[in-house]
């Protein structure tokens, strides 16, 4: 099968992604444009690391077809600040200590910017809910949960 | 992952068409929550894959009164949990729909992939085999529609032919004063794989009694089923505990769990008899409030 040109919308820029119709979203997000930011964990959408917004919805990356975002809106974490400050949640993050190794940051952060989208003002049973789908191996959740309280509060 | 060939047709006849052309060792991708994880882990790579990215005649979800409810088959797990004429007149359904995998998955995956994916511990099968639900495909020798009961073969397996694509699936409308709900066991309380899952139907007649019930179960037999003695020993009763206990120990009996290591077949057995007594009585609850 020859590769196939792949037009999606990728933080804010329109690309032509050059990809195997069988490569992931997650490959041509790291292999081809580079974008590293977002990581593999177990490749099998159960971890949660790979999460990007696509049509502002997270998703696993590693779980979805490059060819399937064509025409498609994807946002990864080097998308949501906005050239020298931090988006609120990555703020918050920072200022909380919501991260340790910081493998599952990337996929945290995105799937909590989601959420605060759809419900600013989320309860702790919401925000829980929401990052179900990104494991921590390291920090446990209440230093993240917490962060996300308040960057809910901050965006008010 | 190995390669494989990838099509991305713009409408169901050209699907169907690829399908008869291309031959064997095709699969149908609608969200690939399913399908990639089986090509990553299982190493069942498909030949080539016909997405139905494109064929937008599929990603609708509409309902009323007369036709009942329709499901698209590209329609996500998530816009069936959350929506407002799903939630409110196919409570089952929308329930189901809200415990496969997380966000992420729900925002991917479909309820027609549970469906054809036919694990027997399928959140969306139970809820929708009490609520009539029929399958709406499209093949090579044109549209036939599966009543769900006659759907699953066993386990991963379905009546499906290779050439066929699951077009829709259709609910009628439920009658007035009539309720449905699921639950479910499982040790983590998100991500993870019922154990057993158990749906109720129920109907009342004018005087209050049980004009019909239906009990489904999940994951404890080689496919998702309906207890068809549990259900048809609680029409003309009063939706009573008395009722309710014995539609649930019938229900118990009917089930055919193993012992894996997911938890063993007396304690499945178990789960069913407790989870069928509260989701009838849910279900009833909810009869009596619409």
């Amino acid at each position: 099968m020859p590769r196939m040109i792949v037009n999606a919308r990728i933080n804010g820029e329109e690309h032509e992604l050059f990809t195997d119709p069988h490569r992931t979203l997650l490959e041509a997000l790291r292999d081809t444009i580079g974008l590293t930011g977002t990581k593999e964990g177990c490749g099998t959408g159960d971890c949660g690391a790979c999460t990007v917004l696509l049509d502002g919805s997270p998703v696993n990356a590693c779980l979805v077809l490059a060819p399937e975002v064509e025409g498609k809106e994807v946002i990864t974490i080097e998308g949501i600040a906005t050239d020298n400050t931090l988006h609120p949640v990555q703020e918050a993050f920072v200022n909380e200590g919501g991260l340790q190794c910081g493998i599952c940051t990337p996929g945290m952060v995105l799937s909590a910017v989601a959420l605060l989208d759809r419900n600013p003002t989320p309860t702790e049973t919401e925000i829980r809910y929401a990052i179900a789908g990104n494991l921590c191996r390291c920090t446990g959740y209440d230093k993240i949960v917490r962060a996300i309280e308040v960057a809910a509060e901050a965006s008010r | 992952m190995r390669a494989f060939a990838y099509h991305a047709p713009s409408s169901l006849a050209e699907a169907v068409a690829v399908l008869e052309r291309e031959g064997p060792g095709g699969r149908i991708l609608a969200g690939g929550t399913d399908l990639l994880v089986q090509a990553k882990e299982r190493g069942s790579v498909p030949r080539y894959v016909v997405s139905l990215r494109d064929v937008h005649e599929l990603s609708r979800v509409s309902f009323d009164e007369a036709g009942g409810l329709e499901i698209g088959a590209r329609v996500s797990l998530g816009e069936v949990a959350d929506h407002p004429e799903i939630r409110r007149r196919f409570s089952a359904i929308s329930t189901g729909a809200s415990l496969v995998g997380s966000y992420q998955i729900q925002n991917r995956g479909t309820v027609g992939g549970n469906l054809c994916n036919a694990a027997p511990s399928a959140d969306c099968a139970p809820p929708l085999l009490v609520l009539d639900a029929v399958i709406d495909v499209h093949g090579a020798t044109g549209r036939r529609e599966i009543p769900l009961v006659d759907f699953f073969v066993g386990p991963g397996r379905t009546v499906l032919g290779a050439d066929e694509v699951l077009v829709s699936i259709r609910v009628p409308s439920p009658p007035s004063k009539s309720g449905s709900a699921y639950l479910r066991h499982t040790p983590r309380q998100e991500m993870d794989i019922a154990v057993v899952g158990v749906a109720a139907s129920v109907a009342l007649d004018a005087r209050g009694d049980v004009a019909s019930l239906r009990v489904a179960l999940g994951a404890v037999g080689p496919t998702p089923f309906l207890a068809r003695e549990a259900g048809a020993r609680a029409v003309g009763q009063a939706p009573d505990d008395a009722t309710i206990a014995e539609v649930a120990r019938i229900a118990a009996g009917e089930a055919r769990p193993i012992s894996d290591q997911r938890g063993s077949a007396a304690w499945r057995r178990h789960l069913v008899e407790v989870l069928a007594r509260r989701a009838i009585k849910i279900a009833i609850g909810r009869a009596l409030a619409a």
